[in-house]
């Protein structure tokens, strides 16, 4: 209602409103996923360090310096956390230019439940007047974002049903690392070239096309499909969007929800645009790996001015050196300590003798041991490093302490203030926490928080002492668990650390490319020689036929499945029912799919002999006979049957041949077929070629017996 | 040019029954009085194309096709008629003569276009990417589509009209996909291998195919012995080549045999050509091949006509009413006649009566004449046609030898050669075959008139 209300007055005094009208931007501070896990079990994601500056900052001091005025920080999981961190940020005045609002939720699991929630405080107190940015606290970008909503909002005044514009950025040339870099599923999305209009949008590893309707096809003269762009999830949006999300209840997911509902929506006719960033930077940190990524891109400054030697919102900047190298004013290095290209060392950190770091960054506080290795890692405050370590492609959280001669594998997470005993390899992937795995995973409901951080403490303080008397799963001085890999995200292990994709994965990847191009190719390539084959007037006869095999299929799946699930007669009709209307086929049809799919399972189901098969088949009949019955009321439709059986002996289902006879009369007992229908089916048989009649000889006796009953019914008749 | 022609004519074509018959078949339809393949022939000189095989469906037609290319240009040209037989398909056809072929490349044409497109430019853009075969797209006609969907219009099949669905790469250089006939009204189903190689495709339903192909020979051999079942070079054989260009199955061979003698013309032959293509940055089949060093691919290139350009296949009744119109009308510069200040073409010896007027875009043929009181409009008179008074001619084609009667009125027709029309009979959207009589004082909507 309050967009409505607006709309009207927007209209009354357009210019004037779009003058005064605050730039607003919405910042979600929860990712509402797991990726994160361990380490936001106890930290809320936007609050973990990018080359030693919360991510929320540079996601602020972006928004505060492309002109956006009035943001709104929701939080969720470790509110209190984000509420305090903000508080005092804005005590030390660090975004001057920006109002930092904040909204909490616990309630929250999903960004769909968070705009609602946003939406409907919104009705109370008006928060957002107009077209507002929605963006992730874990953000890095440095675009402008001025004609962005300028652009946005005169395709808007254009055109009504423009209501969000998307910004996409091109990712790196090489089809490989397209996938790989940011550790996120390959995205293709379809464009429309002249207008940029957001035609389709897939994330989708499973298939092995990207499938355009072709009503789309009709409509646009040129599509482009791009797989070489990533989404920076950074959308402008006008207030329509924040009503879509609380109309349909069900959207979750800010694209596979919503983006499915408008582009697959042509009532409202909503639309979405893109738009395509050349030269600046965006890029969102979604899960260790991209993490890893856009830190090194920070360092390499690709995201300036949010680099470590720029005080962007409060933070203490560093020196840069050469080749990248970024050191506090009082670091304490020893003079055969090496610190390589491309590090960050933050303040008060201590390294010792012979200590090498290459490719990482090392918050502050730390104390480095001597003859220390640390490579491509990530160190946060206050970690305490023996001598002798060896740290490679791994995340250390606050407070950890790593012991004499420990070794860290690629890809492992050390969360807050674990220990890694003396010596202690740390095997490649392990995510490593205080707290234990949480028993039942909940895909679902993804929830980041924990309880309240000061719960969390407590807990974990106590939890310390226990480990310690019982010695622990990381070497005899440790604490921690290691936790498990659960099924199904172990594939993904690899794909979302911190660590480089080893040789083995790359290899695989290739692979799979390949198989994918071969899997495809046997598909196509049918079709292709059968139309090449059939003359092509057949092609157009034989399209009821294939919708026939679609039909046959899907009776098939819902037979099965009513089997399977016990579900009774009539509702099996009604299925079947819905299906015929939808494919506009005839009962007979029907009765023959039905019928196609019972002998089916009867060979499917596992039978030693032909007894066995024949008992099988006739307990299917004897059980579903009512299900058939409903479409097997004409002595056609029975023939229809009797036709279909001949069919499947003589191709698909061969095993069945030697039963016919047997079957047919269990047909004939169980009333599913009537003498009618079978001698009318002898008749047209007879005329046919010899091939034909195998079947038909085969039951010579039965239809012999048949035809007597018949005729000494009739004498009886007459005797009456 | 080492390039080797092939026109492919046709032969009596069932779509344009019954404006084909025993004496014309499709080659020779008269398009603004000259036969359609006249055209062909021209394009091709014009790009110094001067070495044609001529493949006809039918010993029949080959002789009439012959006869008249002996007539009309072999001084000019070096031309081979070869017959074929009928409905063998565009690739059938190629299989027929593949051992006529010898050129390292060679350029496909359909006998049926009316085109001011250059070919030259075709087999340049194909040899500069050393493509195994280069497709010309062209913009979709104005007057809708006369794209039949089949190939070349042999099948003896009538489709309704459709568009193809084309993907090119984001350089507009290579052909990454391609949909015709039936699978056009399917949902379209994009390979993701080809996207990621490519990273981008731009999907247009609004170009299409028409029916100019340069072929590697090597490949196109390989394919036709390979695939015996493909027909058509529009429908399978140049789908199947699109789809396999990131694994090529046509190359192996060929590059062992060619690799013992002309290894170092190769590698010339490849610098020449990134020259020539201006490409800094390797195209994404070399990225590809890169990666998957098993892999050959082989490129499929195209050459896309300015949006300024006539290219129009006369594979349809109506795309003969459209291209008749076109060549004296928007597109007269094709007919290479010199129009008069009328914008109409009428021979200093046709005789035309009193008070009878012939409009702008059209065309009166030697010898014939008209009666008093008639109208010509945006209409094609043969040569030599007898034709009464107070007639009215509008949006037709009348040929050669054709008599029409007093008080007559046409409209949207075809009267094919010799046909005669008796008085006061009234046409719209018909066709006549030749030699055929109707009788007087008929009234006639959409009929086709032919001897059964």
């Amino acid at each position: 209602m309050g967009a409505q209300k607006k709309g009207g007055a927007r209209v009354s005094d357009d210019t004037e409103e779009q003058t005064r009208q605050r730039l607003q931007a919405i910042l979600l501070a929860d990712s509402f996923t797991t990726k994160f896990r361990p380490v936001t079990l106890e930290r809320p994601k936007v609050l973990l360090p990018l080359a030693n500056v919360p991510m929320i900052d540079y996601t602020l001091a972006w928004l505060e310096s492309a002109g956006i005025e009035e943001v709104f920080v929701f939080c969720c999981a470790h509110s209190t956390q984000i509420t305090d961190y903000l508080q005092t940020s804005s005590e030390q005045q660090s975004h001057p230019n920006l109002l930092v609002r904040t909204i909490e939720s616990h309630r929250s699991i999903s960004a769909g439940d968070a705009l609602r929630y946003i939406y409907e405080q919104q009705t109370e107190t008006s928060q957002i007047q107009g077209d507002f940015v929605l963006v992730s606290g874990d953000t890095v970008s440095n675009m402008p974002l001025a004609d962005l909503i300028r652009e946005h909002r005169e395709r808007k005044k254009k055109d009504e049903k423009a209501i969000m514009t998307m910004v996409i950025k091109k990712s790196k040339p090489s089809p490989m690392t397209r996938q790989s870099r940011l550790g996120t599923d390959e995205l293709f999305v379809a464009v429309d070239p002249v207008t940029k209009q957001l035609l389709h949008y897939e994330v989708d590893h499973v298939r092995g096309s990207v499938c355009l309707d072709k009503a789309l096809m009709e409509s646009n003269p040129s599509v482009m499909i791009c797989n070489d762009m990533q989404d920076c999830y950074i959308d402008v949006c006008s207030p329509e969007v924040l009503s879509l999300f609380e109309d349909n209840f069900d959207y979750q997911h800010l694209r596979r929800d919503f983006f499915k509902g408008v582009l697959g929506d042509d009532i409202m006719g909503y639309k979405i645009f893109t738009h395509e960033i050349g030269s600046s930077y965006a890029s969102r940190v979604d899960n260790f790996r991209s993490y890893d990524t856009v830190s090194k891109d920070i360092i390499q400054r690709w995201t300036y001015p949010y680099v470590p030697d720029v005080n962007f919102s409060g933070n203490r900047p560093l020196k840069v050196g050469r080749q990248g190298v970024y050191k506090a004013s009082d670091v304490v290095q020893s003079r055969s300590a090496d610190v390589g290209a491309c590090s960050v060392v933050g303040y008060g950190t201590k390294i010792g003798n012979g200590g090498r770091v290459l490719n990482s960054v090392i918050g502050n506080g730390c104390c480095i041991g001597a003859d220390v290795v640390i490579e491509g890692s990530y160190v946060w405050d206050n970690v305490v490093i023996e001598d002798g370590c060896e740290i490679r492609n791994a995340i250390v959280c606050d407070g950890v302490r790593i012991r004499a001669g420990a070794v860290l594998q690629p890809g492992v997470v050390l969360s807050f203030k674990v220990v890694v005993g003396r010596g202690f390899v740390v095997p490649a992937y392990s995510k490593v926490s205080l707290l234990q795995q949480p028993m039942k995973e909940d895909s679902d409901e993804e929830l980041e928080y924990a309880d309240s951080s000061s719960g969390t403490a407590d807990r974990l303080s106590g939890l310390s002492l226990e480990m310690e008397s019982k010695g622990s799963e990381l070497g005899p001085d440790g604490v921690g668990y290691i936790w498990e890999v659960c099924e199904g995200a172990h594939d993904e292990e690899w794909k979302h650390s911190v660590a480089p994709i080893p040789e083995d994965k790359l290899a695989e990847i290739i692979q799979a490319m390949e198989d994918d191009d071969t899997e495809d190719e046997i598909v196509p390539r049918k079709s292709e020689e059968l139309k090449s084959d059939v003359d092509s007037v057949n092609t157009d006869v034989n399209d009821p036929g294939d919708d026939y095999g679609y039909f046959e299929r899907e009776v098939e799946g819902t037979f099965l499945r009513a089997v399977e699930e016990g579900i009774k007669v009539e509702l099996g009709i009604l299925e079947i029912n819905s299906l015929r209307l939808s494919y506009n086929m005839e009962s007979a049809d029907c009765a023959g799919a039905i019928f196609y799919a019972m002998m089916k399972l009867a060979v499917d189901t596992p039978h030693s002999s032909l007894r066995e098969l024949s008992e099988n088949a006739s307990s299917i009949i004897a059980k579903w006979k009512g299900l058939l019955g409903n479409y097997v009321k004409h002595t056609d439709e029975q023939i229809e049957v009797i036709m279909k059986f001949e069919e499947m002996c003589q191709e698909t289902a061969r095993e069945l041949s030697p039963l016919f006879a047997q079957i047919l009369q269990v047909l004939y007992d169980k009333e599913v077929v009537q003498e009618d229908a079978i001698l009318r089916w002898a008749e047209e048989k007879a005329g046919a070629d010899e091939a034909d009649k195998v079947y038909l000889q085969q039951c010579e006796a039965f239809i012999q017996w048949l035809k007597e009953a018949s005729e000494e019914e009739d004498e009886e008749e007459e005797e009456d | 040019m080492d390039f080797q022609v092939v026109i492919l004519a046709g032969g009596f074509s069932s779509n344009l029954q019954p404006l084909v018959s025993k004496e014309v078949p499709k080659a020779l339809l008269p398009v603004a009085n000259r036969p359609v393949l006249s055209y062909v022939l021209d394009l091709l000189e014009s790009s110094n194309l001067k070495d044609l095989i001529v493949v006809v469906e039918g010993e029949d037609a080959a002789l009439k096709v012959g006869g008249w290319i002996s007539s009309a240009c072999v001084d000019r040209l070096h031309v081979e008629v070869a017959a074929v037989a009928e409905n063998v398909g565009t690739a059938g056809a190629l299989r027929a003569i593949a051992h006529h072929l010898t050129a390292k490349d060679i350029l496909i044409v359909s006998g049926d276009i009316v085109s001011d497109v250059s070919p030259g430019a075709v087999a340049a853009t194909h040899r500069r990417h050393d493509a195994s075969v280069t497709a010309m797209l062209c913009a979709e006609p104005v007057s809708g589509p006369s794209e039949s969907g089949v190939a070349s219009g042999k099948d003896k099949t009538k489709k309704p009209a459709c568009y193809d669905i084309i993907g090119l790469d984001s350089s507009k250089q290579f052909l990454l996909h391609i949909a015709t006939g039936v699978e056009i009204k399917k949902d379209t189903r994009i390979k993701k291998s080809i996207l990621r190689a490519a990273g981008k495709m731009e999907i247009r339903s609004d170009l299409m195919d028409s029916h100019i192909y340069a072929f590697k020979r090597s490949v196109l051999q390989k394919v036709l012995d390979q695939k015996p079942t493909f027909r058509s070079l529009k429908e399978d054989v140049l789908p199947y080549l699109v789809r396999t260009q990131l694994r090529s199955e046509v190359f192996p061979d060929e590059k062992t045999v060619e690799d013992n003698g002309k290894n170092n013309m190769q590698n010339n032959e490849l610098v020449l050509s990134q020259i020539l293509s201006n490409a800094s940055l390797p195209s994404f089949h070399q990225v590809y091949e890169s990666f998957l060093n098993s892999r050959k691919t082989h490129k499929c290139c195209v050459y896309i006509a300015d949006e300024s350009k006539y290219c129009v296949r006369l594979n349809s009744i109506q795309a003969y009413m459209d291209v008749n119109r076109d060549v004296i009308g928007d597109a007269n510069h094709l007919s290479g006649y010199s129009f008069s200040a009328h914008h109409n073409i009428v021979h200093p010896s046709a005789e035309l009566g009193s008070k009878t007027t012939v409009g702008p875009h059209c065309m009166l043929g030697e010898g014939s004449q008209v009666g008093d009181k008639c109208s010509v409009k945006r209409s094609v008179i043969g040569r030599h046609c007898r034709i009464g008074s107070n007639v009215k001619v509008v949006n037709s084609v009348v040929m050669d030898h054709a008599t029409i009667g007093d008080g007559c009125s046409i409209q949207g027709s075809v009267i094919c050669s010799n046909a005669q029309l008796q008085e006061r009979v009234s046409l719209r959207d018909c066709q006549v075959e030749a030699g055929y009589v109707v009788y007087a004082g008929g009234e006639h909507k959409g009929e086709t008139f032919a001897r059964k």
